[in-house]
């Protein structure tokens, strides 16, 4: 009897969203611009991480070293350097390769490269590019590069560790990338909310149409679940519905902002996020959806059911 | 069948629908409820489909105190009476022969047996070939022929008919009142409220006249007389 009563609620909740169309397109067009807001919003926050995430990666320790510093000593000190499990890599730049790194960069500018060439002998020091597995440790390895002998002593190698600028610049970003982020959660929660709100009362209004079918219902004796289980089956089909069209909709729109995200520094490409996470963003979608248009038509009915 | 003890319905607004009303049906009986409007005869059909409570008083449907229900008692008592309205109150999308399969369905009906009511229904009110129709392709003779069909398909104990030929023509008045008469003749125990002169006098059955909220006449072979 289960079986039979499951099957005629969702035959009968599909014949009535197929027969009432034009109730069923309004509300399946209203979730689907929540269900885009939603989408949009959970992106918006994916992508600020990414940034967030890319701006930190760029973050390096670099030690200069002084002029006349032995090659053996300065590839000794980024060995040892290797070895502390806070460092992530180590990466030792030659007084020759500072100065053709340079030469490359700044190969269009001819004054740049007149001024160097008239030093006649290479300006530039050798350095170290000192990457940390985790941010938050690059104060702890300053202050061990700090400490060392031959950054203290007078005939030490290390001239100049150049992080704490980086920091304060990184750190402001951070700042304002986290700040965003909260104000864009708070912005987030008001627009789902709002969404959710226009979903409901449009869910209410289809019910709200079906009120004298309900009474007649209840008249006939028919009980609260069954004449329930067809309205929830309509917002159910309305969720599904409406995530089929965010997920068709999302792809010319993720792929139109996917090459802006990619040149922005975002560090990700929008387009190719939607495409690696499709799986999980339609079951999500069809989740959200499904339990969205249930909730509303169930809390929508309940006032016509006290006849 | 059906007792009305001391029944009377205040409504908030502190106006008097029905005042000390006792009535008593019997089974198989057709009984025909007259007055004025606003006398109270709707509110006295209310109080027996449970959809409005008495202020004072009961109503037994075979020795169950309507009011005193639960819900889901409620839904089951309601499958023992049959209701037909003035307005049809037929759900619009839905076919004539879904219509009536609802009642079935609603009763928790087996599917072989709302395959083989639904259209015996259907044929006893003359509508087998629009079966397939919506009602908005009815006209309100038909309309009205399809809510008999679903009153009568759980093969209730009672039929309540409020102004069932309100809406229509003389013609499909006549026939919509054979047809209860013939639905009466199975067995079935109609309560019919009217306005209709012609069809009271007709009858020649039971007829209780409300007026100002009480009972003002009961007469077994009666006329419409206010």
């Amino acid at each position: 009897m289960i079986i039979t009563k499951l099957r005629r609620t969702i035959k009968s909740g599909a014949i009535s969203f197929w027969r009432n169309s034009s109730v069923s397109l309004a509300s399946v067009l209203i979730m689907t611009v929540t269900l885009t807001v939603i989408s949009m919003i959970l992106f918006f926050g994916v992508v600020m991480s990414s940034t967030l995430e890319t701006i930190k990666s760029k973050v390096d320790i670099n030690v200069y070293f002084v002029k006349g510093a032995e090659e053996e000593e300065m590839i000794a000190l980024s060995e040892s350097l290797k070895q502390m499990p806070e460092i992530a890599s180590v990466e030792y730049v030659s007084r020759e390769q500072a100065y053709a790194t340079f030469r490359e960069r700044h190969k269009d500018e001819e004054a740049t490269l007149q001024a160097l060439d008239e030093i006649g002998e290479n300006p530039l020091p050798a350095s170290l590019n000192i990457k940390a597995k985790d941010p938050s440790q690059y104060d702890a390895i300053v202050e061990v590069l700090k400490n060392k002998e031959i950054t203290t002593n007078d005939n030490g190698i290390v001239e100049k560790i150049n992080y704490t600028k980086n920091k304060q610049a990184i750190d402001a970003i951070t700042r304002i990338i986290n700040a965003s982020n909260k104000l864009g959660f708070l912005i987030a929660i008001f627009f789902a909310a709002v969404s959710i709100l226009i979903t409901f009362n449009t869910v209410r209004l289809a019910i709200y149409i079906f009120r004298e079918e309900i009474s007649v219902m209840r008249l006939v004796g028919a009980s609260e679940t069954y004449i329930r289980g067809p309205f929830v089956t309509v917002g159910i089909l309305y969720g599904i519905v409406s995530a089929i069209v965010t997920v068709l909709l999302m792809i010319p729109l993720t792929n139109s902002l996917g090459e802006w995200t990619d040149k922005l520094g975002t560090g990700m490409n929008l387009f190719a996020y939607y495409q690696d996470h499709l799986v999980i963003i339609i079951v999500s979608l069809l989740v959200a959806g499904s339990t969205l248009g249930a909730i509303s038509s169930f809390l929508a009915i309940r006032r016509y059911l006290k006849v | 069948m059906l007792k009305f003890t001391n029944v009377t319905k205040l409504y908030h607004t502190g106006d008097t629908a029905l005042k000390d009303i006792n009535i008593h049906i019997r089974p198989k009986e057709f009984v025909s409820i007259v007055g004025q409007s606003g006398a109270g005869k709707t509110t006295l059909l209310k109080l027996v489909l449970g959809e409005e409570s008495p202020t004072e008083g009961e109503v037994i449907f075979e020795e169950m105190n309507i009011h005193q229900l639960k819900r889901k008692h409620m839904n089951m008592y309601r499958r023992r009476v049959g209701t037909v309205f003035q307005d049809f109150r037929l759900l619009p999308d839905k076919t004539a022969y879904e219509n009536v399969a609802f009642a079935m369905e609603a009763a928790g009906r087996a599917d072989f047996e709302i395959e083989s009511d639904v259209p015996h229904a259907l044929d006893l009110v003359g509508l087998r070939h629009k079966a397939h129709s919506f009602p908005d392709q009815l006209s309100g003779g038909e309309k009205q022929r399809v809510a008999i069909a679903r009153a009568i398909v759980n093969q209730p104990e009672m039929i309540i008919a409020d102004e069932p030929t309100g809406n229509l023509d003389p013609v499909n008045t006549y026939e919509i009142i054979q047809l209860l008469k013939k639905i009466n003749d199975l067995g079935t125990t109609i309560i019919l409220t009217t306005h209709n002169v012609g069809v009271i006098d007709n009858l020649g059955r039971r007829v209780i006249t409300i007026k100002d909220g009480k009972v003002a006449l009961d007469s077994i072979e009666g006329k419409y007389i206010l």
